[in-house]
């Protein structure tokens, strides 16, 4: 805690300037093949428009009204940061009409539904570790519950639960933590099984008890696979969230906006959907991963450690 | 069985009857000890040695009550080893440090007190004067990475002594170090054991080391495990490692290596 020795060697491993060129090459090539396929996807009805009016057309007249085509089968780049601005920065939050309002509904029960299933995992593998029974008959359940799609069980859980009279975040989160659980389940069980015989075997010499054992041991061993089956389990949970936003009919949400994106060929507000989930997916994701560097660097007594995602 | 051993005589801390130890593996039974009869006296340094295999370490977590014998009895301290387990008779040190990464030099030392329900005052008094005796002060805050393996191997020697028990396991404990890191921990440990007058139980495949500190050297041989003799090692308590030059060292060690040599069959 007081003495943090750093390695200064392994730190440079880490972040270098130089991996800054290739990030950014990579991603001017996805936008020289978005903007290419974006012509080859959309010239077809533009030529098909040229053709009954009669117009002498050129590439770079084709290549431009294809970028900048109305309900483009593929919109430009330029086009979804015209929409997503307009749905983030022009639009008041408070709207029906701002991507953040509906990404913040999403979020809600993204959050709501990824601690439920963090907890119900963590659960079960605490159950499964100590308790034979749970040992040999949870597991197969465990599995045979992720078999079912989601995409067939969140309509009936969003229709039940709405006869119930019952809709909004809870069902919704549901769907996200019967998602989350079960990486959660599964990392922790390793991670709780992961000491090394020795060190059971010492606090054995003590007589020490299952629950010293856990928590001075069992738990602390656990954290780094816990954080590995989170970072799964927090990315599964938007998935589901959005999933459940489909049957309700596009009120609100992410997974609403893309429904009536696909409703009325707004495909500008489809993609500016799927960035916005992609978005803040990636947060999520990078959040818990600085917390799991924070963490871990603790449990490794302030050595670094390199598990980047 | 308690009231039979105090009648042989209570200076028997460790009794070991008969004892028989079978491990089914997919290749048929493998007899890890077979027969095994022995007494351990108060205040001795005995040490385990033998090949891979032969059962040496296994018998040693029978004594610690890690390992359940199939057949025979065994007496720590006059009682089962699960009760002397219970009763924290013994400190056990492993091959390796096994030392917790997130726990300081200090906290890890202080791990079996807080298991065992010391007071937090005792609990720091405790470990700063055993990890002054293995000459460690000054690292309490350190973390296990930031020490040498000889180091770590310390402090993990603290933390079995930080529980004052009478009787010391020491399953190879400097099997992993090199050389000269291991003359001087057997050096520090023969003075140790020497202040403490504790009963130690320890497991070694150096011959070299066995008698060096050793007080009676149990030879062993495996495929079954069993003892195969038993040799009295009286070498005068002042001695240094110089003493590895000497007559009566080489004698003793000699009669060891002849000892392993004639249980151990080349065949396989």
């Amino acid at each position: 805690m007081t003495t943090k020795v750093s390695a200064p060697a392994k730190i440079q491993l880490g972040r270098t300037p130089s991996s800054t060129i290739p990030v950014l090459t990579v991603i001017l090539a996805i936008i020289m093949i978005w903007y290419a396929g974006a012509v080859h996807l959309n010239s077809d009805q533009i030529i098909d428009r040229y053709e009954k009016k009669g117009i002498d057309w050129s590439l770079v007249q084709l290549a431009n009204d294809s970028w900048n085509m109305k309900r483009a089968v593929l919109p430009s780049p330029h086009q979804i940061l015209m929409e997503l601005k307009a749905t983030i920065i022009d639009k008041n939050v408070t709207s029906k009409r701002s991507l953040i309002y509906h990404a913040g509904i999403t979020l809600s029960s993204t959050l709501v539904g990824f601690l439920l299933g963090a907890s119900l995992g963590i659960g079960l593998a605490v159950g499964i570790v100590y308790i034979e029974t749970l040992d040999k008959s949870l597991m197969p359940w465990i599995i045979t519950s992720q078999t079912i799609p989601i995409l067939a069980l969140a309509p009936m859980v969003i229709v039940v639960f709405g006869a119930m009279g019952i809709s909004g975040l809870l069902p919704k989160a549901l769907i996200s933590m019967y998602l989350c659980f079960f990486p959660v389940a599964v990392g922790m069980v390793k991670g709780l099984r992961s000491p090394q015989p020795m060190l059971v075997d010492l606090l054995d010499t003590y007589s020490a008890s299952k629950w010293q054992v856990f928590w001075r041991l069992r738990l602390p061993s656990a954290v780094p696979f816990l954080f590995a089956s989170l970072k799964v389990a927090i990315a599964l949970s938007l998935v589901g969230a959005i999933v459940a936003e489909l049957p309700t009919g596009g009120q609100a949400g992410l997974g609403a906006r893309l429904l009536s994106g696909s409703y009325y060929g707004q495909t500008n507000l489809i993609w500016a959907s799927l960035i916005a989930a992609a978005v803040m997916s990636a947060s999520l994701v990078s959040i818990l991963g600085l917390i799991e560097r924070k963490v871990c660097y603790r449990l490794a007594g302030g050595q670094e450690v390199s598990n980047e995602l | 069985m308690n009231s039979a051993s105090a009648s042989t005589g209570i200076n028997h801390v460790v009794e070991v009857k008969e004892v028989c130890l079978d491990f089914p593996t997919k290749e048929g039974v493998v007899k890890a000890l077979s027969n095994v009869d022995l007494n351990i006296n108060a205040g001795e340094f005995v040490s385990f040695i033998g090949p891979s295999g032969c059962g040496k370490t296994t018998l040693m977590r029978v004594l610690a009550d890690l390992e359940q014998p199939t057949s025979g009895s065994v007496l720590v301290n006059g009682m089962s080893p699960a009760e002397a387990r219970k009763q924290r008779a013994y400190g056990y040190v492993f091959q390796a440090p096994a030392l917790l990464p997130w726990r300081t030099v200090q906290d890890n030392v202080l791990l079996p007190l807080e298991i065992m329900g010391y007071e937090s005052g005792q609990r720091q008094q405790l470990a700063q004067e055993y990890l002054q005796l293995v000459n460690l002060s000054g690292f309490e805050d350190k973390y296990p990475w930031q020490l040498s393996g000889g180091m770590q191997q310390r402090v993990s020697i603290a933390r079995a002594l930080v529980i004052e028990p009478q009787l010391l396991f020491m399953d190879e404990p400097f099997g992993a170090l090199d050389e000269i890191t291991r003359d001087h921990l057997n050096d520090q440990l023969l003075r140790l054991w020497q202040q403490t007058q504790k009963t130690v139980v320890f497991v070694t495949h150096s011959i070299p080391e066995a008698v060096f500190l050793s007080s009676r050297i149990v030879v062993m041989s495996p495929r079954p495990g069993r003892i195969i003799d038993i040799i009295d090692c009286n070498l005068p308590a002042d001695r240094t490692l110089d003493i590895r030059e000497s007559p009566e060292f080489l004698a003793i060690a000699q009669r060891v290596r002849a000892g392993l040599a004639a249980g151990h069959s080349y065949d396989d």
